[in-house]
């Protein structure tokens, strides 16, 4: 039997996968056991109500897909009253996943949702912050830092900060988000990217710009979380591109505690329960007796030459 | 369509949504545009009604393209032979390599997803108004309609005759069919609002359905508000889950003076006529 519980901090999960934060709803109850999956991770919630974008919101790309849905939402309250006991029913932990456009709205809407039956609380730092000239909090570390401090104040809950691609300094933002308080990392949310339909001269998406995702980004995106293991010493979770249990092990030997599956699940609704099965086969093959074991387990780089490859002269 | 939410927690929502590998039992052309693809899946048919859809992965032609699952209207259920047809444009990616696909190939459908169509009380007579794919997606509402015994009139727009599709099987099922074509101008918008007059005159609509062109949505809104109509309109939009969680396949709705955004997937396709926005 293998032990595939993970701990994020204080919160002990039945295994490493989850769903990312967009890509999941109680819906997906109706086509696979939800209970089975490590945490459930739901929709961000934004503290303004959201109609979200024009479409098309979304676009097919080779290995990928391109969204921009705008963050549609009904606010807070809705949120408490209405969502948070649709999960009730499911034993699996709630993560609710919040944004805001400044640091006090965040922090408010952080204090809103820190409610019974809310495990964690995913605090979605990606998104455009109109107090730094719409930059999202992310991309660089002092915003971190200082939304960070604000939603730590606001709620006892475990906070994962939801890290962007879209920043050329995601160490440093890492770092900035544990300084803050974040009791895990999220590496990382969609990067920004565009298509353009030839045929009628127009952007694929009616947002112009919107998020990849899906197996093209995951090379990249394992990258920044192997950065980011390397720069905290909180649990980082892991969030690219996964679609198979070997691309969730590669993302755990890097450092990821846990992995969350998004796209993958558009194409295929049982993807995350056969991440899940494929963890636990391959663990069995590699006689290992818990999936901890793995974590951060990267071997040294380079082949047999290349241990002689500075000794030539 | 959310599932119902259970109090007790013993008690699991049923698993209603299957994702099965079709085994295909014809596959051919109806004519020059449109594919009818017919595939074996008992349980999927038992559970389907008619406006509801599959969303279908296609066949990879290369690398991982087409990506994304394609959504597609039932076009016939045949709850007794177990089957269900497809009547499908080749028009991108998806479609393209779905044509590949070959009799004793499988296809991997996900559903039946979204709300169907919903007929008036009492065996009330109702119009069909389609045109294009919208033909696809209200043939299974004629058999429907018959089997509940509803006088069904079922008016079919075309480029040109040899366009027309389904008018025999319709027929067959006990509609009355009229068909109108671009190439001879009884398909304008005014000649096709005066035989709407014509079969209310005649008490033959008590409800309308339409789907596939804009023009005939605003026609049908128009004489549909005019007499007090039940209507009914199926939609599309561009999908990735086809589940409700991922809210790309939005339209926007007019519902008391107010736009409201609903999901194509979840909250139809079928949608109330009155509120329904032209495009």
């Amino acid at each position: 039997m293998v032990d595939l519980s993970v701990d994020i901090g204080a919160l002990r999960l039945a295994n490493p996968v989850m769903p990312a934060s967009g890509t999941f709803g109680h819906e997906l109850a109706r086509v696979i056991d939800v209970e089975r999956l490590g945490a459930l991770v739901i929709k961000t919630v934004t503290a303004d109500k959201r109609i979200g974008n024009p479409t098309p919101r979304v676009a097919e790309v080779s290995g990928g897909m391109l969204n921009s849905i705008g963050i549609p939402s009904k606010g807070p309250k809705h949120f408490v009253e209405e969502i948070v006991p649709l999960y009730r029913r499911f034993r699996a932990p709630l993560v609710a996943s919040i944004s805001a456009n400044t640091p006090d709205q965040f922090a408010e809407i952080c204090a809103t949702v820190s409610v019974p039956g809310v495990s964690a609380i995913e605090v979605n730092i990606s998104c455009p912050n109109i107090e730094d000239d719409g930059r999202a909090f992310a991309m660089r570390p002092e915003p971190t830092l200082a939304v960070m401090k604000k939603l730590r104040e606001a709620s006892d809950l475990p906070l994962w900060a939801k890290l962007t691609p879209n920043s050329g300094e995601i160490q440093e933002v890492a770092r900035a988000a544990e300084e803050g308080g974040a009791n895990a990392i999220v590496v990382a949310n969609t990067i920004l990217a565009m298509s353009v339909d030839i045929r009628t001269r127009k952007p694929s998406l009616g947002k112009i710009m919107g998020g990849l995702s899906g197996p093209a980004v995951k090379p990249i995106i394992l990258r920044m979380a192997y950065q980011c293991a390397r720069s905290v010493s909180i649990p980082v979770i892991g969030c690219g591109g996964i679609m198979t249990a070997e691309d969730a092990i590669e993302y755990m030997l890097v450092g990821c505690r846990a992995v969350q599956v998004g796209t993958a699940t558009f194409i295929n609704p049982t993807a995350m329960l056969a991440v899940i099965e494929g963890l636990e086969q391959w663990c069995r093959e590699q006689s290992l007796v818990s999936i901890r074991e793995i974590v951060g387990q990267l071997g040294d780089a380079g082949d047999r030459g290349a241990m002689n490859w500075e000794g030539v002269a | 369509m959310l599932p119902p939410v259970m109090a007790d927690r013993a008690d699991k929502p049923s698993l209603d949504v299957i994702e099965h590998k079709a085994l295909i039992l014809r596959h051919e052309s109806v004519n020059a545009d449109y594919r009818l693809i017919e595939v074996s899946a008992p349980d999927q048919a038992r559970k389907a009604v008619a406006g509801q859809f599959f969303h279908l992965l296609c066949p990879h032609a290369g690398g991982l393209e087409p990506f994304l699952r394609r959504p597609m209207s039932i076009y016939r259920i045949d709850r007794e032979a177990g089957t269900l047809s497809f009547l499908y444009k080749v028009t991108g990616s998806g479609t393209r390599a779905m044509a590949t696909l070959r009799e004793g190939d499988r296809l991997d459908m996900l559903g039946p997803l979204g709300i169907g169509f919903s007929l008036p009380l009492n065996r009330a007579p109702i119009v069909l108004l389609a045109r294009g794919v919208g033909l696809a997606t209200l043939a299974p509402l004629v058999a429907l309609a018959t089997e509940r015994r509803h006088p069904v009139t079922a008016i079919l727009s075309a480029r040109a005759p040899e366009y027309l599709m389904s008018v025999a099987e319709m027929r067959a099922d006990g509609a009355q069919v009229i068909t109108v074509v671009d190439s001879d101008m009884t398909s304008e918008v005014d000649r096709v609002e005066d035989l709407l007059h014509g079969l209310r005159a005649q008490g033959r609509m008590e409800a309308l359905y339409t789907c596939g062109s804009n023009r005939l949505l605003l026609l049908a809104q128009a004489v549909a508000r005019q007499y007090g109509l039940h209507g009914e309109v199926a939609m599309e939009q561009q999908m990735a889950c086809g589940l409700g969680m991922c809210f790309c396949c939005v339209r926007p709705f007019q519902v008391e003076n107010e736009i409201t955004h609903r999901r194509v997937c979840c909250e139809g396709p079928v949608f109330p006529l009155a509120e329904a926005m032209g495009w």
